[in-house]
């Protein structure tokens, strides 16, 4: 199935039979609606503001990954370089240069994307597994800065003593802070939504279908991927430093491969071919590690369970399940 | 005049000698047919006249300047362009998708981030003319890896053709095919050729095909180079027949 095509509708003139686009429409309204009034009915199922916000900000890192992962066909198990160096640039830049939230966000969002940027050539020269040990080794060297420069970073204990500051005189609560993260979740999906439905979106997924073919229309392949490995740098970096808004923290944790690995799960949990694939990934995740956490500690064990089963018996994850078309 | 000449080219893999001194001349407007038994070479020859890997002697001359060793990318934008042995197309693409990515690329749209409505109509009526042009219109939105090995082909064939060849190599375009696929192959190949004026090479097993449809026929075998000529030289030629038609019945 062409999961491309769900998210990149021709245009309904056209005399070719279009798909059913009205429904993903009102799916996306539902979807929109549910988003925006959600601080009000949230505490009603049982959750609170601040985990919805949590579940924005993997899903809009796993929507990121997924870019590079689902969509250009490339393994990174070295993500969470880029989401934590989001998460640093913002904790630092609250910490010790500026009281301006958005400027911060915008700096950590940037030293993250660049890292990418810089990065993500030397990974793309390699194929394969080689693809991807590369990206964990260049994740794992940040992890490690990150804990040995103490007297900047704050080492193993992580960097505190910073905290979100009001925008506009406007102070970032519980459900302020949420409509924060909700407005770049919206705009960092609009972002992905609109270069999967251009040429340059068409392209990655013609280099995750085939490679050879594209090289011999005259593609320089390994370009595209770093291409598609910067700007997936950057959303993921975005969502690390709406994290540290969000905790008024941040650790290594945030750098390490066990988080790559997370936001891998979240993207493949959630069906990597659907745009919409990584928030049902993250919506799954964040309530296992939330609820389940609560009654024992190897919440991930059962995390594990439901990949396991889900790579099983619904290989195209969640939405993929959901989502099954019949074609013409 | 001549559109591509190899000039004593020869292609060894360690000890095995793939090709050994093949000199082709292929004229403007041609439909050349290359023929041999299995592990003859003809896919090698392929390989080096679109930059897959260089020959090791001799020299290719394309369109007036020497391209031995020049990259497949360079040679695609130049106008050669290759389909494969075993079809590469985009597998869980649409039809359509297959081909907005081609005419996309051809149009040199990769990099675009955003579509305006201008650039999607010039796209679409691009992608419209590929589709008419192979005449695949009528599964435009039917997934490529679902359709039969023919029409696959036949969706190759209209990806390579959204780059405007110059000369275009079609390797076994009508291997597997039932007899009313292998009838659209053929008549797109001479429909190419003769109202498109594409200078055409084609790797062909199947001896109707290669006799009815050819303008000239280049026989390989073993690496080096037996015969050519036209379909009735070709077919009188004893060492052809010792070599190759006999094995054939
Ligand atoms: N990349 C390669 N490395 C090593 N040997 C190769 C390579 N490509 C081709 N050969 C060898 O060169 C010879 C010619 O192969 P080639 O694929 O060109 O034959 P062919 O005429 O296309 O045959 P077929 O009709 O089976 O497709 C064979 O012996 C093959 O094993
Ligand atoms: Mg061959």
């Amino acid at each position: 199935m062409s999961d491309i095509s769900s998210i990149a509708p021709r245009d309904a003139s056209a005399t070719k039979p279009t798909r059913a686009m009205p429904t993903s429409r009102t799916g996306l309204i539902i979807l929109a609606v549910m988003l925006i009034t959600l601080p009000f009915w949230i505490s009603y199922v049982g959750g609170y503001t601040d985990l919805a916000s949590r579940v924005l900000i993997y899903a809009l890192a796993g929507m990121g990954l997924n870019l590079l992962l689902g969509f250009t066909g490339g393994l990174s198990f070295g993500h969470a370089a880029y989401f934590g160096l989001g998460s640093y640039g913002v904790g630092l830049m609250l910490k010790y240069e500026t009281h301006s939230t958005l400027l911060a966000l915008l700096v950590g969002t940037i030293v993250g994307g660049l890292a990418a940027t810089l990065l993500g050539p030397i990974a793309v020269r390699r194929r394969g597994i080689y693809f991807s040990m590369i990206t964990i080794a260049i994740g794992q060297m940040f992890f490690f800065i990150a804990v040995r420069w103490n007297a900047l970073t704050g080492g193993e204990d992580g960097l505190a003593g910073f905290s979100r500051q009001p925008i506009a005189g406007i102070p970032l609560g519980s459900n302020n802070l949420y409509y924060l993260i909700l407005i770049f979740f919206g705009l960092g999906a609009a972002v992905l939504w609109t270069i999967l439905n251009a040429p340059l979106g068409h392209t990655f997924v013609a280099i995750r279908e085939n490679r050879k073919r594209l090289t011999f229309l005259g593609i320089n392949v390994d370009r595209y991927i770093a291409i598609s490995f910067s700007i997936s740098g950057f959303i993921v970096a975005l969502a690390g430093g709406l994290n540290a808004l969000l905790d008024n923290f941040t650790s290594p944790d945030n750098l390490k491969y066990t988080l790559s690995g997370n936001l891998l799960i979240i993207a493949v949990l959630g069906g990597m071919r659907n745009f919409w694939g990584p928030l049902a990934g993250a919506l799954v995740f964040i309530l296992v590690q939330d609820y389940v956490s609560n009654i024992t500690r190897n919440w991930m064990t059962v995390i594990g369970l439901i990949f396991i089963v889900s790579v099983m018996y619904f290989p195209k994850g969640i939405l993929g399940f959901f989502g099954r078309r019949s074609r013409s | 005049m001549s559109l591509l000449q190899l000039d004593h080219i020869s292609r060894r893999f360690g000890a095995i000698k793939a090709l050994t001194d093949i000199s082709i001349d292929v004229a403007q407007g041609e439909l050349r047919a290359i023929i041999g038994p299995n592990g003859a070479g003809k896919t090698t020859l392929f390989n080096l006249i679109s930059g897959f890997f260089p020959p090791s002697e001799g020299k290719i001359i394309f369109d007036g300047s020497e391209i031995t060793a020049v990259s497949p990318a360079i040679l695609v934008k130049r106008g050669i362009i290759r389909t494969f042995q075993i079809t590469e197309i985009f597998l869980d693409l649409t039809v359509y998708e297959n081909l907005r990515v081609a005419a996309e690329t051809a149009m040199g749209l990769n990099l675009v981030p955003f579509m305006s409505r201008a650039r999607r109509q010039a796209i679409e009526s691009k992608v419209d003319e590929l589709l008419d042009l192979v005449k695949i219109g009528g599964k435009a939105d039917r997934i490529a890896g679902e359709l039969s090995h023919g029409d696959q082909r036949v969706v190759e064939v209209g990806i390579a053709l959204s780059r405007q060849p110059k000369l275009l190599l079609l390797d076994e375009p009508t291997a597997g095919m039932g007899d009313e696929e292998t009838h659209h192959m053929t008549g797109l190949i001479r429909s190419l050729n003769k109202d498109q004026k594409i200078t055409i090479l084609f790797i062909e097993h199947d001896m109707n095909i290669v006799f009815g449809v050819a303008d000239r026929i280049t026989v390989l075998d073993n690496g080096t180079m037996l015969a050519e000529g036209n379909a009735a030289e070709i077919a009188a030629n004893p060492r052809v027949q010792a070599a190759y038609l006999g094995q054939e019945a």
